[in-house]
């Protein structure tokens, strides 16, 4: 059994964790005890029926303000697949939650409300799936029970989607006409729409074809931590523990460490405590070299047909998560997996409209939700891939130095 | 071609990554240990994150005196077969040094002076990160929660405030005082843990398994009986068989009636049960709507 992570998003009504709801519920995942629960709030609520969104509004201030704020994780399973859903919020004020959940998604379900169509958040949310690469788009057409299942009008807002997935160079996009308050097409294909030759929501993420960090992609090492035992039968153990983010190892490798430039080859590999002769993307192993060599967190093993990109100045896309505005010239920490280095933001290039994919040129500053161009240096030079070549490497956070805030994602270029 | 990694694969990989980030950016970790199955699949991640080294951390045990002594001995036995430290601080020493008012009543619970020995125990030590066995699948605010959640220097978790956590880049950075909880296996499930148990072999405490044991049937609940609760006029006593899904305390937690007495039974009855392990088994859940909120506001792990 394999794992898939979703992301759902869209307006703030489009009934988001109604639908989550209706997933949990339809799937069997909400149990009697949690089930009853929500019977006696939607009672309190004067809700006629069970309000399925309050299954995932888990905080005080969620369920007195009717709204999500931050996202919340669940998750359930089929014989199947193993699901783990993050349901962000849809207010443009809580846009840095909707990416904390964007960030780990195989794929997003973005939601549009058959009332209204394509709106502002559809494509601001469908800029942010295009911007991180989300590698799988369901456009889930909702609430087809209010304009009475109606063809021409699911057909008119595949049309907008589809003009706008193809300004964005979305891959792949898959439509789905559905009631998530009635379980229309949720779980089981619904007779209400003899029209739609597609597959409901449930099988097609079940179905859906997904990579975790592809094997035979270039090879990608970050030390994390040095295991020294230093123990009189151990004296001489010295292994370099981390996580492969992308492509395979195998014993006598010859990988380069950066950033110090030295080469050594693989003497041992160890997984879950086993010793294997290779090891590959998705795994937590424990790395040894020939030579004894001074390598500290941080450090990457590469290896030398194959090389990342080594620069101490490069561009980078950033979505900018703090109240404190980003202005040039402003220092911080920037930690790329369990490298972290000083940066100067040196130039903000342009502000992307992330409504209407526009660039505005030299803004003076970013503002909380804004998404920049922007030219960083760092302290010492940094090993990345360009995250549209090689997404795994080419992410880092901007620290703010004082209040330590992650103040920004970035896609390094 | 795709990794061959299976769910469980993922997850193990997963926390073990999370582990060494702590190891990796704290100056004073520590992990949160009570004997329960959570904590003891942490124990067996850490042993594949960091073995042959030692743990870059101690055990700690904030024991309210409610235990049961099945879970206390299997915590001892342990960290002694594996030969790490274990630091033990009672809710009962905090109780007399600061004057706390214990609750009174039938089932009196210590769970909510647990906060204070914790935060007390924080400060002792100035560990700077907490290692805990929380899963998101427990609780709605607890799955609100951030892998590394920041608590400021009362121990105290904003739920608005919390950073941004993206891809598998964790921040740390903290400032003096202030401490962080770190959850590895925020994305297993309670049915995770235990296939994940099987699968390696995990040896748990007996009392996850069927056994005998006089119960006080209290408002649907069966309550172990003990010198912590009171027996009242006209309460049902009886023998019965059960097993335990949660070990907490013995004033709050709940048995199951249940005659599972390995691995596969215990995964073939949760596979098929109506009812959340904390719904079943948790008794101070029940108190409000938000009362896991309001308790990890108020610094509880």
């Amino acid at each position: 059994m394999d794992l898939l992570r979703f992301i759902t998003a869209g307006s703030v009504d489009d009934g988001k964790s109604t639908l989550i709801g209706r997933l949990l519920y339809d799937s069997k995942s909400i149990l009697v005890d949690q089930f009853e629960t929500l019977k006696k709030q939607s009672k309190n609520a004067v809700h006629s029926e069970i309000d399925l969104a309050l299954l995932t509004d888990g905080l005080r201030a969620e369920r007195e303000q009717g709204i999500t704020i931050d996202v919340a994780y669940k998750y359930f399973s089929t014989p199947k697949r193993k699901f783990i859903i993050a349901d962000a919020p849809g207010h443009i004020q809580y846009t840095r939650n909707m990416i904390t959940g964007a960030s780990n998604a195989d794929c997003i379900v973005i939601l549009v409300d058959a009332r209204n169509g394509v709106v502002e958040q559809t494509k601001r949310h469908s800029i942010i799936a295009s911007l991180l690469q989300i590698p799988h788009v369901i456009v889930a057409i909702n609430k087809m029970d209010m304009v009475d299942y109606d063809k021409v009008v699911y057909d008119v807002i595949v049309e907008q989607y589809k003009a706008l997935a193809k300004q964005l160079n979305l891959q792949d996009v898959y439509y789905i006409p559905m009631s998530a308050l009635k379980g229309d097409n949720i779980i089981t294909t619904s007779p209400e729409f003899p029209w739609y030759k597609g597959e409901p929501l449930l099988s097609y993420l079940e179905n859906l074809e997904v990579t975790h960090g592809a094997t035979d992609a270039p090879a990608r090492f970050q030390v994390q931590y040095v295991i020294r035992p230093q123990s009189e039968d151990l004296h001489d153990y010295r292994g370099y523990a981390g996580r492969i983010s992308n492509g395979s190892y195998a014993v006598d490798d010859v990988v380069r460490i950066l950033p110090e430039g030295l080469t050594s080859s693989i003497s041992a590999i160890e997984a879950a405590g086993k010793e294997v002769k290779e090891a590959y993307a998705g795994q937590s192993v424990i790395l040894h070299l020939k030579d004894d060599i001074d390598i500290s967190r941080g450090d990457a093993f590469v290896k030398e047909h194959e090389l990342p990109k080594f620069e101490q100045e490069f561009d980078a896309f950033v979505c900018w998560m703090d109240a404190k505005e980003l202005h040039e010239g402003a220092k911080y920490l920037l930690q790329k997996g369990s490298r972290r280095v000083k940066a100067v933001v040196k130039e903000i290039e342009y502000k992307l409209d992330v409504n209407t994919l526009e660039q505005h040129p030299s803004p003076q500053s970013a503002k909380l939700n804004d998404v920049v161009k922007v030219r960083i240096k760092t302290a010492e030079p940094l090993s990345y891939d360009a995250y549209t070549k090689l997404s795994s490497n080419g992410t880092a956070i901007l620290i703010d130095q004082t209040s330590n805030m992650t103040s920004g994602a970035l896609l390094l270029q | 071609m795709n990794s061959r990694l299976d769910y469980l694969d993922q997850l193990e990989a997963e926390a073990i990554y999370i582990l060494r980030e702590v190891a990796g950016q704290f100056e004073k970790p520590a992990l949160l240990f009570s004997g329960g199955k959570d904590s003891i699949t942490l124990v067996h991640l850490a042993l594949k994150a960091f073995r042959p080294g030692k743990f870059p951390f101690p055990l700690v045990h904030i024991d309210t005196g409610h235990n049961f002594q099945e879970a206390l001995d299997f915590r001892d036995n342990l960290a002694k077969t594996l030969g790490e430290q274990l630091i033990v601080r009672k809710v009962e020493d905090t109780i007399k040094a600061k004057g706390l008012k214990e609750k009174t009543g039938k089932l009196a619970s210590r769970n909510a002076l647990q906060t204070f020995t914790l935060l007390d125990t924080i400060e002792e030590f100035e560990f700077d990160a907490c290692i805990g066995g929380a899963r998101r699948d427990e609780e709605k605010a607890r799955a609100k929660e951030r892998i590394f959640s920041i608590r400021d220097e009362f121990g105290g978790w904003e739920p608005k405030k919390q950073r941004p956590e993206l891809w598998n880049i964790y921040n740390g950075k903290i400032n003096k005082g202030e401490n962080v909880r770190v959850f590895p296996i925020s994305n297993w499930t309670e049915l995770d843990v235990w296939n994940y148990i099987r699968r390696e072999k995990i040896s748990l405490p007996s009392i996850y398994f069927s056994h005998e044991r006089e119960i006080l049937e209290y408002e649907g609940q069966l309550i172990a009986t003990s010198e912590f609760i009171r027996i009242d006029k006209g309460d049902v006593v009886s023998t019965k068989r059960v097993r335990y899904r949660t070990v907490g305390d013995m004033t709050c937690t709940a048995a199951v009636e249940s005659s599972a007495s390995t691995i596969d039974d215990i995964i073939s009855e949760i596979t098929a049960t109506r009812i959340s392990e904390r719904g079943e088994t948790r008794i101070d859940d029940r108190i409000s709507e938000a009362a896991m909120e309001d308790r990890k506001v108020n610094g509880y792990f």
